[in-house]
C-alpha cells in the first residue's frame, strides 16, 4: 500500500483539525483542570464528535459505524494530540470497541458496538494492576459460581473510569501470573455491587481511576470470547491501541515542536532572535528529522492494522517505541528552549509534557516496546 | 495482448538471449560495477559485451530520450524492464557519474548541441566522467572556490586545484566548477564547464584514505584548455547548476546505507548467543541495536512515504531534506555496531580470516559519508534555515 494519505483522509484530517482547534483546545483542558471537573471532559464536545461519526469511525457499518478503518481514527487522534483534546475517544472507541469487535459474539457486538457508535454507551478497559504495563502478569481472579463468575482484584489506570457505563475487566480464570493463557475478558456493568471506583489524580489531569473489585458477580453471558482465551484478541487490541496512542503522540510532539520553533523565531536575547544560534538550530533540525521518521512509522503501522498485515505486532511496538522516544525529546526540548517561561503554569507548553508522559506510559512505555520490538526482530 | 504485456514478453526474450550468464551474478562491491571509459577497467570480458548490447537499445540509460541515445521508455516500460532484469538478477550494465550526475544537469541546462554531443557517449559508456567541485579551501563552503578560468576568445585556460575528485585518475573528462569572475559576491562568477582530462595541463594524484583505498584524487590544472562551446549555462551562473547537482549527489550518498540481508541483531545473536527467552545475551548492546534497527525501519518508511507522496502529486515534502543527513548517520551507526558485534574479527585489516578487512575498511570509509556531498552540519543548517525558517546568525 502506498504510504500516502488519499483525498478523503486529507479532508478528514482537516475537518478534525478545524473542529478541535475551536472546541477542545489546551485552554479548554486548563479550564476543566482548574474547575476540578469530575468528568474531565465536555459532554457537549463529545456529542459533537459523535455527530461527526468519530465514535463509530473504526466500527463496521453493520454495527452502525462508518467502517472507515483505523487509519482514519489515527488521523483524528493525531489532531486530538495536537490540541490535547479530552474525550472518551481513546477509552471507548480506540480500545474498548476494538476489543469487543475482536472477542465479542455477534449479539454482544450488536448490543455494544451500535450504542458506542451512537454515543450512547461508554466502555473502558480495566487491565493494568501493578506499576507497569504487564498484561501476562494479571492476577485479578474470576471464580465460577453457578452461571456466574465472581471477580476480585484491583485495577489502575482505567481511562475515563467515572464516565464508563461498563468496564471490560481482564481477570484470570486459570493459570498463574505470567501465563498469557487463562485470561478472560468480562463485560461488567459499572454499577455492579462490589466495585469501588476512586478517581486518580494524574499529572495530565485527565479522567483516570482505580477500581477495586470484591466478589463482583458477573453472568457468564458477559464473557467476551472464550473463557481463558482472551489473549489473542487482547494482544491485537493492545497493538491497535498503541498505534492509536502513537498517533496521539505524533500530534502532540509536532505541536510542541512547532510552538517551540515559533518561539525561537521571536524571542530575542543578546540583541538577536535566539533561533539564529546554531546550537539551537541544529537541535531543532535533528528533532525535525526525528518527527519525520515518527510520522512515517505511525502511518505504516496504521495501514498495517487496516490491511491485516501479520507484521502488526512488530510495527505497533516500533511505532510506540519511536513515538515515546520522540515525544520525550520533543517535550523536553520544548521546555528547555522556552526557558523560564516554559516552567510557568501560565504558559501552555507545560500541558504537553504532562500529557506526553501519561500517553507514553499507557499500555507499555519505551522500554517495554523497544524490548518487544527486539524480541519480535529475533534478538 | 496489451502493449505493455507485449513489451514485457519481448524484453524477457531479449534479456534471456543477450544477458551473459556471468552478468547474472550479483555484484560483490563497488569494484564489480562497470564504469566504461576510454580505457575501461574490466574484471570480466562480459562486462563490456553486456554494456554494449544494452547501450545499442539505449537501455544503459533507459529513461533518457531516444534522440540522445537513451531508451525513451515511459514509467510503465521502465518498471517492466527493471522487473525483468531483476527476474534474471541481471547486473546494471553501466554505472557512471555521467549517468547519475552530469546527464541530469545537461538535460536540464544544456543546449541541444551539447546534449547531442555528450549524452550519447555517456549512454554508450565511451567517456568516463569525474566531478571537479571541492578545493583545498572550499569544502563545506564550496562557493569560495578559486580555480580560475581565463577567457582566451574561443576557449578558457584553467588554473588551480581540485580535491576529492572521485576517480579523476581513471576518468576521461571532467565537469568542473571554475571562477570566471571575481568582482561580485562569491556565488556569482562561478561557471560550470566540461573539458578533456587527457591533456598536458591536467594531473590527477590519488589520495590514500584511512580505509586504505584511493577512490579520490587531488587534481591540478596548469593552463588546461577548455573549449567555450562546453560551457554549460551562462558564464557566471554555474552555482545554480552546482546546487541542482548536489541534490542528486546527496540522494545517492543517502542510499549507501541500504540494510544488508542479515540484520545486526541476528548477527549479534550468532556472536553472543541468546538467553532462554530468546533475548540477546548482551543486555547492554541489545537496546543500542534495537534503536538502530527501529530507526532503520522508520527511515525506510520515510523514504517510501516521500516517494509515494511525490507520485500522488503532493510534491517533494520537506522530509526529503533529511535524507542525506539521516541516511549517512545511520550508516555510521551500523558500521560501529558491526565492530561491536564482530569483535576481534572486525578489526582485521588483511588476510583471509578477516576477508581482507572488509568490516574495518567499510567502517572507516563510512566516516566520510557524513562529510562528502555536504557535511551533516551543513545539512542541519539547511533544514534549520529553509525548512524551519530560522534566521541566519
Amino acid at each position: 500500500m502506498a504510504l500516502v494519505l488519499n483525498e478523503e483522509q486529507m479532508m478528514l484530517k482537516e475537518s478534525a483539525a478545524g473542529f478541535l482547534t475551536q472546541k477542545a483546545t489546551v485552554a479548554h483542558l486548563r479550564a476543566l483542570r482548574d474547575s476540578a471537573d469530575e468528568r474531565g471532559c465536555s459532554d457537549d464536545v463529545w456529542q459533537e464528535m459523535v455527530q461527526m461519526g468519530w465514535a463509530g469511525i473504526a466500527i463496521a457499518e453493520e454495527f452502525g459505524g462508518l467502517g472507515y478503518g483505523y487509519t482514519g481514527l489515527g488521523l483524528v487522534l493525531e489532531q486530538v494530540g495536537r490540541n490535547l483534546s479530552a474525550s472518551p475517544l481513546q477509552s471507548t472507541v480506540l480500545v474498548s470497541a476494538t476489543l469487543i469487535a475482536e472477542l465479542g459474539s455477534g449479539s454482544q457486538k450488536e448490543q455494544w458496538l451500535s450504542p458506542i457508535a451512537a454515543g450512547e454507551k461508554r466502555v473502558s478497559l480495566a487491565l493494568q494492576e501493578g506499576r507497569h504495563h504487564a498484561p501476562e502478569q494479571t492476577a485479578a481472579r474470576a471464580v465460577a459460581d453457578g452461571d456466574d463468575y465472581l471477580l476480585s482484584g484491583a485495577k489502575v489506570l482505567v481511562l475515563d473510569a467515572s464516565l464508563a457505563d461498563a468496564y471490560i475487566v481482564i481477570a484470570r480464570t486459570a493459570g498463574e501470573a505470567g501465563d498469557s493463557r487463562g485470561l478472560t475478558a468480562f463485560l461488567v456493568a459499572a454499577e455492579s455491587a462490589g466495585i469501588v471506583l476512586s478517581r486518580s489524580s494524574l499529572v495530565d489531569s485527565r479522567n483516570v481511576g482505580t477500581l477495586t473489585l470484591q466478589d463482583v458477580r458477573v453472568p457468564a453471558a458477559q464473557v467476551l470470547g472464550e473463557v481463558g482465551g482472551a489473549w489473542q484478541g487482547l494482544s491485537r487490541t493492545l497493538d491497535i491501541a498503541n498505534v492509536g496512542l502513537a498517533s496521539e503522540l505524533l500530534g502532540l510532539s509536532t505541536e510542541a515542536f512547532e510552538r517551540t520553533v515559533a518561539y525561537l523565531r521571536e524571542r530575542k536575547q543578546f540583541g538577536r532572535v535566539i533561533g539564529s544560534f546554531q546550537g539551537l538550530q541544529h537541535r531543532s533540525a535533528e528533532l525535525f528529522a526525528e518527527l519525520e521518521l515518527a510520522r512515517s512509522i505511525v502511518l505504516q503501522a496504521l495501514q498495517a492494522i487496516d490491511s491485516g498485515d501479520e507484521q502488526l505486532p512488530l510495527l505497533a511496538s516500533a511505532a510506540k517505541a519511536k513515538l515515546c522516544e520522540v515525544a520525550q525529546r520533543a517535550t523536553n526540548e520544548a521546555i528547555q528552549m522556552h526557558g523560564g517561561i516554559g516552567m510557568t503554569d501560565e504558559h501552555e507548553i507545560g500541558f504537553f509534557i504532562k500529557r506526553a508522559r501519561v500517553v507514553q506510559h499507557t499500555f507499555g512505555d519505551y522500554n517495554y516496546h523497544l524490548d518487544r520490538f527486539a524480541q519480535l526482530s529475533g534478538f | 495482448m496489451s502493449d505493455i504485456e507485449q513489451f514485457r514478453q519481448e524484453t524477457r526474450a531479449w534479456l534471456e538471449e543477450n544477458c551473459p550468464v556471468a552478468m547474472r551474478e550479483p555484484v560483490r562491491g563497488f569494484d564489480d560495477l562497470y564504469n566504461g571509459g576510454r580505457n575501461p577497467e574490466i574484471d570480466h570480458p562480459d562486462q563490456k559485451v553486456w554494456c554494449d548490447r544494452m547501450a545499442e537499445r539505449g537501455w544503459t540509460v533507459p529513461h533518457w530520450p531516444k534522440e540522445y541515445g537513451g531508451g525513451g521508455l515511459d514509467q510503465e516500460e521502465l518498471k517492466v524492464l527493471r522487473e525483468e532484469m531483476r527476474r534474471i538478477t541481471a547486473r546494471s550494465p553501466l554505472d557512471s557519474f555521467g549517468i547519475s550526475m552530469l546527464g541530469p544537469a545537461l538535460l536540464h541546462f544544456g543546449t541541444e548541441e551539447q546534449k547531442l554531443e555528450h549524452l550519447p557517449r555517456i549512454v554508450r559508456g565511451e567517456i568516463r566522467w569525474c566531478q571537479g567541485y571541492s578545493e583545498p579551501n572550499a569544502g563545506s563552503d564550496l562557493a569560495s572556490l578559486a580555480t580560475r578560468a581565463d577567457d582566451q576568445g574561443d576557449h578558457y585556460l584553467i588554473n588551480g586545484q581540485k580535491v576529492w575528485t572521485s576517480y579523476a585518475d581513471k576518468s576521461d573528462w571532467i565537469f568542473c566548477l571554475v571562477r570566471t569572475d571575481n568582482s561580485g559576491s562569491k556565488h556569482e562568477g562561478i561557471s560550470f564547464i566540461l573539458f578533456d582530462m587527457d591533456q598536458p595541463g591536467v594531473e590527477a594524484r590519488p589520495i590514500k584514505l584511512i580505509s586504505g583505498s584511493s577512490p579520490f584524487c587531488e587534481t591540478f590544472f596548469d593552463n588546461a584548455r577548455a573549449e567555450k562551446k562546453n560551457l554549460i549555462g551562462e558564464e557566471g551562473k554555474g552555482w545554480t547548476i552546482a546546487k541542482y547537482l548536489l541534490t542528486h549527489e546527496r540522494e545517492m550518498i543517502s542510499s549507501f546505507g541500504a540494510p544488508p540481508k542479515k540484520s545486526v541483531g541476528q548477527m549479534a545473536v550468532e556472536s553472543f548467543g541468546a538467553d532462554t527467552s530468546g533475548r540477546l545475551a548482551n543486555s547492554i548492546l541489545r537496546p543500542t541495536i534495537a534503536r538502530y534497527q527501529l530507526d532503520t525501519l522508520a527511515f525506510g518508511a520515510t523514504m517510501a512515504r516521500v516517494g509515494d507522496e511525490a507520485k500522488a502529486g503532493q510534491g517533494l515534502g520537506a522530509a526529503s531534506s533529511i535524507f542525506k543527513y539521516y541516511g549517512t548517520e545511520l550508516n555510521k551507526r551500523r558500521n560501529e555496531l558491526n565492530l561491536a558485534v564482530g569483535g576481534e574479527v572486525a578489526l582485521g585489516w588483511e588476510g583471509e580470516a578477516y576477508r581482507d578487512g572488509v568490516i574495518s575498511r567499510d567502517w572507516l570509509r563510512s566516516k566520510g559519508n557524513s562529510i562528502e556531498g555536504g557535511t551533516s552540519e551543513v545539512q542541519l543548517n539547511i533544514v534549520a534555515k529553509r525548512v524551519l525558517g530560522l534566521p541566519d546568525a
